[in-house]
């Protein structure tokens, strides 16, 4: 097979690929299961250190 | 409390103090180096104290040992807080630390007494090469396999980043290393010529690309989510951003071999992969800053959170010029420059090293139950660091510039108009400049260092409590 068929379809595929991609992050069907994973970080009760950001405002 | 109900914060603490004891060891080295180059008298004529051997020393301290450090604390912290388990085994967790330390020391003992491969960021000689292998794939055990007893269904954006640096870097590591021993401190790599070059630059590309870029990733999606309050500012785009990213980089390493032996048709390919790596990388970038969208107020009041920021800003700032750079025309002035190492410095100081400070100012708390000792000494910190990595590019931009146009200049009869000892002479001014501006980062890692030891000296270690499993889904 020439050389430049191969890349002209190795180019198409990866392009096909990177559509597909899009296409399935952004299907409303996995709009859901996205905004649950983006809170995965918040999903549990994590005994912080007292908040001294706002503690040395509030003291000047 | 069994340990199954606790994380386990030992191998974390370990690794994230380290990141800052090497984060100064390496920061030092290089602001050494930087004054020998102002001042070569510094090296006092001793072999070991010279510029070639202090120079890998310091890009392996700061890359492996504190780079290194730090992806080791925040994975290990972010893949148990996100799977909701403890790490899969505190036996080999703990010989990923103590191993990596012993790499440490192995570099910082054989590079000064001139051991060395030769190859650019993959210095260290066979036998360390050899013990590098057995951390990493002891890495990437106890790593997915805290992944595979997972409570949470999904794999949270930050692991996958984590699991392709872990991936890659092995594979890079293993191709690039690959070589012949002959004796016990020496080895020929098994590649000659310029397939040995495009070997060589495919793993220092990715290396770049995975150890520190998509590591750093991983990071900034879980830390930085953190510190705000709310969640990255849109998963589907942190999908895409992903799988765009690794896509892409693998392929950029020929822009290191412009208009040398390597074929034109390689080279090329190098340069189109750089230039479409702009959109991934500043996909990520959006993502990593759109996060605070609806809270920008934060930033004046959070300066960890403007660490935090700022180095995503440098993160796009030096994806934009690396591309640019890429260029073939734009590399036939830049390539051999000071820019390239203004460049590199834009990602290491401005991106890597700032996102890891920012990470640790967030862990530190966290693995000591304790506040930070000071909010003012992090602002402190944040403004040194910040003026040292502005000093330090832009005296690199206006020097290698400079340099790449006085090596092409020529006379009406085709001689070259300046000698090459005339542009080093002409690099002095900036080369001090370039020296200031590193003391000045390093003073702000110094400026952290006493803020973490006063915040936790006498704290004793906080214990992280795994949520029940009703909580998890």
């Amino acid at each position: 097979m020439d050389y430049s068929l191969i890349q002209t379809i190795w180019t198409v595929v990866v392009m096909v690929l990177f559509v597909g991609i899009v296409i399935w992050a952004w299907s409303g069907k996995r709009k859901q299961r996205f905004d649950e994973a983006a809170n995965i970080p918040f999903s549990e009760d994590e005994p912080t250190p007292t908040d001294n950001i706002s503690k040395e405002n509030s003291h000047g | 409390m069994t340990d199954q109900q606790t994380y386990n914060y030992t191998v974390v603490r370990q690794f994230a103090i380290m990141t800052i004891v090497w984060g100064i060891v390496g920061m030092l080295v290089g602001v050494i180096i930087a004054a020998q180059l102002a001042w070569p008298v510094l090296n006092f004529d001793i072999p070991w104290l010279t510029f070639g051997r202090l120079r890998p020393l310091h890009t392996n301290a700061v890359i492996f040992a504190f780079g290194g450090s730090a992806l080791f604390a925040s994975s290990y912290y972010i893949v148990q807080h996100t799977c909701h388990v403890r790490l899969l085994s505190d036996k080999l967790a703990a010989f990923t630390f103590w191993g990596w330390q012993l790499i440490i020391l192995s570099a910082a003992i054989t590079l000064p007494l001139g051991i060395t491969t030769s190859k650019e960021y993959a210095e260290l000689e066979w036998p360390i090469d050899i013990l590098i292998t057995l951390v990493w794939v002891s890495y990437a055990l106890v790593f997915f396999g805290t992944i595979l007893k997972r409570r949470v269904p999904h794999i949270y954006v930050a692991n996958w980043f984590f699991g392709a640096f872990i991936i890659t870097v092995a594979i890079l590591h293993i191709f690039n290393s690959a070589a012949v021993p002959v004796s016990m401190l020496k080895s020929y790599s098994v590649y000659a010529g310029v397939q040995d070059a495009m070997v060589q630059w495919w793993y220092g590309h990715n290396a770049v690309g995975f150890f520190l870029t998509a590591g750093f990733l991983g990071m900034m999606y879980y830390f930085v989510p953190k510190q705000a309050g709310r969640p990255v500012y849109s998963y589907r785009l942190s999908v895409v951003h992903f799988w765009a990213l690794i896509f892409t980089y693998i392929w950029a390493g020929p822009h290191h071999l412009h208009y040398t032996a390597l074929p034109d048709w390689a080279q090329s390919l190098g340069m189109v992969m750089s230039l479409i790596l702009l959109a991934p990388s500043w996909g990520g970038m959006i993502n990593g800053i759109m996060t605070l969208s609806g809270a920008w107020e934060k930033l004046r009041t959070d300066p960890v959170l403007r660490l935090l920021i700022v180095s995503i800003s440098f993160y796009g700032m030096s994806t934009f010029e690396g591309p640019m750079m890429s260029i073939k025309t734009v590399n036939a002035l830049s390539h051999y420059t000071d820019w390239t190492i203004g460049h590199v410095h834009s990602g290491a100081l401005g991106w890597v090293a700032l996102v890891s400070m920012g990470s640790l100012y967030y862990l530190i708390p966290r693995l000591f139950n304790r506040d930070l000792y000071s909010l003012k000494l992090v602002e402190v910190h944040f403004w040194t660091a910040t003026i040292g990595i502005v000093l330090y590019i832009a005296s690199m931009w206006v020097a290698g510039i400079m340099q790449g146009l006085m090596w092409r200049a020529t006379n009406a009869d085709g001689t070259l108009t300046y000698s090459f000892v005339e542009s080093v002479q002409a690099m002095h001014p900036y080369f001090i400049v370039r020296f200031l501006g590193g003391a000045f980062f390093l003073f702000g890692a110094l400026v952290m260092a006493w803020n973490i030891w006063k915040t936790i000296a006498g704290a004793k270690p906080a214990v992280g409590v795994i949520p029940a499993p009703a909580a998890a889904h």
